[in-house]
């Protein structure tokens, strides 16, 4: 039998704590879960920083990955099988893509990328079609197979129904990881009704399409989805932990730059730091590695980088006040000024952060809009899009939500010193705005 | 955070205001694949490479009051003019009115259609591929554009003069 058909002698199965049991029965499957690339997963959380907030969100990408392929898996095996819309020889290629839509992100990923320019989407190409264990397996199945992997992962795959599993507003990596994401942290928003959602997908045109029997667990969906990017997504003091994240390693890749003699050289980084970096330096990385230069930076003679790596290892966050930036940017200035005076330096203590989201959005007509929208199937076989009929979603539709913080720490501007020019900065945060 | 607010209003003051989103759109991205230092992270959408933070950031502009947004309804199709305020300006210049290395790249740009914008960041975003693979895999993803064999060969070529 050829590789790609392959299957395991018996079934193997992942106990999960959201889906139960994730089921493999594909040879290609079992092998690219324990290739070296796949396994590095584990060492990465899923939520970045938010463990600092709440305690039990430790879990891994790689649990992530393994719920978005079995959710896939579900819906090929499941609901799609036999039905004359879906083309069945697509099934190795989205499962692969379900299994793998995550490969490349790094540690820390979203202030990683920030401070270093790069992007986790093109480690991930690089992963499936560079020198791996991953793309060996891939290319066992055809020479091209890696490639259309690729290709489905970067939304540039011809077949636009296999893109919507893993890419669209209501795809299988978004149903994993709003639930997977609430049972960690342990909130009560996150969980929908997935079942039902999964059994009224259907495959339609170069679309997937629910059926219309099915909304209300959409909207159940979509308001899940809009309580945890508030609640736990952007909940500001896991972003006072990212905002300090950050700042380290801007501070350690300026002071590289500016010849400052490392007590523990910085290995991992340095191809990082000079933007040398290949794939092997990025793959060398996870958040154990992070970690560990932290701890060793505690006791760098750099204050600023010790205080810094001090914070994130001990928890000792900034402080954080609403900030209006259409019109506060020249409070921002005149803090910068004071910031600089009281010798507290604004580049790494005075951090403006924001963030906002989009719940839900559709195509309008005419307009240059690039949101792929939610359709209903109705049962005269007419599709309509969900806010048309859904008044909960429409009271959301393009409505975006932004929040702006300022952060900086706290316990620096009470502590005696330069009170006057101190007591200044907390008046101008105490003021309305900022 | 501001000061990638203050590159995208230098842009659409320097290009003297820009008509559409997904010109837009396209053209931050051309100019971030040429090496311009825009920071906004662009995937592959329905009109080719598109960016969710660059919508964003307009659309917070907008709300500051530092981008003023006009909608013109084309009869057939609705379409957005952006243009820098008073109080856009004087954000910009306050940020140290960020440097975008070459203002004529910004009117070059601005002065293409969105059609031509979209193909030629198409194109870019296909760059790791050899010619004849981009220009395949542009039909591919592109297919009921019909873009011409001219089109296609016009476009590389405003690629190199921008590279240069």
């Amino acid at each position: 039998m050829d590789y790609a058909n392959q299957k395991l002698a018996e079934e193997k199965v992942f106990k999960d704590p959201v889906h139960r049991y994730i089921h493999v029965r594909d040879q290609v499957i079992w092998d690219l879960i324990n290739a070296r690339e796949f396994q590095r997963l584990r060492r990465i959380k899923q939520l970045g920083t938010s463990y600092l907030v709440f305690h039990g969100a430790e879990h891994s990408r790689f649990s992530h990955s393994l719920g978005v392929y079995e959710i896939v898996r579900r819906i090929n095996d499941d609901i799609f099988h036999e039905r004359p819309e879906w083309d069945e020889s697509e099934r190795l290629v989205v499962l692969c893509a379900a299994l793998l839509h995550d490969l490349g992100h790094g540690p820390f990923s979203h202030s990683f990328e920030k401070v270093f320019n790069v992007d986790h989407e093109d480690f991930t190409r690089e992963i499936l079609q560079g020198d791996t264990e991953v793309n060996s397996i891939l290319k066992k199945v055809s020479a091209e197979f890696p490639k259309k992997v690729a290709e489905v992962i970067g939304k540039t795959y011809a077949n636009k129904q296999v893109v919507s599993l893993i890419s669209s507003q209501i795809d299988a990596d978004r149903m994993d990881y709003l639930q997977r994401d609430a049972y960690y942290t342990g909130v009560s928003y996150g969980h929908f009704d997935m079942e039902r959602i999964l059994r009224v997908m259907r495959p339609f045109e170069d679309q997937v399409v629910i059926k219309s029997s099915g909304m209300h667990a959409v909207e159940d969906y979509i308001m899940s989805r809009y309580q945890m990017y508030w609640q736990v997504y952007f909940h500001p003091v896991a972003r006072s932990a990212e905002v300090i994240l950050r700042k380290i390693l801007q501070r350690a890749k300026y002071l590289s730059g500016h010849g400052y003699k490392f007590e523990q050289p910085p290995t991992h980084f340095l191809a990082f730091f000079d933007n040398s970096f290949t794939l092997k330096d990025y793959l060398a990385l996870d958040e154990g590695v992070l970690m560990t230069y932290f701890q060793l930076w505690l006791t760098e003679r750099d204050p600023i980088l010790s205080d810094l790596c001090d914070r994130f290892v001990n928890r000792r966050l900034f402080q954080y006040v609403d900030f209006d930036p259409g019109k506060d940017y020249k409070k921002l200035g005149e803090l910068t000024q004071l910031f600089e005076r009281a010798g507290i330096d604004p580049e790494y203590y005075l951090i403006d952060d924001s963030t906002s989201d989009l719940p839900y959005d559709f195509y309008r007509p005419g307009e240059e809009e690039e949101r792929l929208p939610i359709h209903l199937l109705m049962p005269n076989g007419d599709i309509k899009e969900l806010s048309r009929l859904s008044q909960i979603v429409d009271g959301i539709s393009g409505k975006r939500r932004t929040d702006y913080k300022l952060y900086f720490p706290a316990e620096l501007l009470i502590d005696g010193q330069k009170k006057e020019i101190k007591q200044q900065i907390l008046e101008l945060l105490r003021e309305g705005g900022v | 955070m501001l000061q990638e607010h203050a590159k995208i209003v230098d842009f659409i003051s320097t290009a003297e205001g820009v008509t559409g989103r997904k010109k837009l759109q396209k053209m931050i991205y051309i100019l971030k694949k040429i090496g311009m230092p825009f920071q906004e992270k662009y995937e592959f959408h329905i009109y080719g490479p598109y960016s969710e933070e660059l919508t964003a950031r307009v659309e917070e502009l907008c709300d500051m009051g530092f981008i003023h947004e006009q909608k013109e309804d084309k009869s057939s199709y609705v379409q957005y003019r952006y243009t820098v305020t008073d109080e856009g300006l004087e954000f910009r210049n306050a940020l140290g009115k960020p440097e975008l290395a070459d203002a004529a790249h910004a009117v070059k740009l601005n002065g293409k259609s969105a059609r031509f914008l979209e193909l030629t960041a198409t194109l870019l975003f296909f760059d790791d591929l050899e010619q004849s693979e981009q220009i395949a895999k542009l039909h591919s993803v592109k297919g009921k554009l019909n873009f011409t064999q001219a089109e296609i060969a016009e476009a590389f070529a405003f690629i190199g003069e921008l590279r240069q």
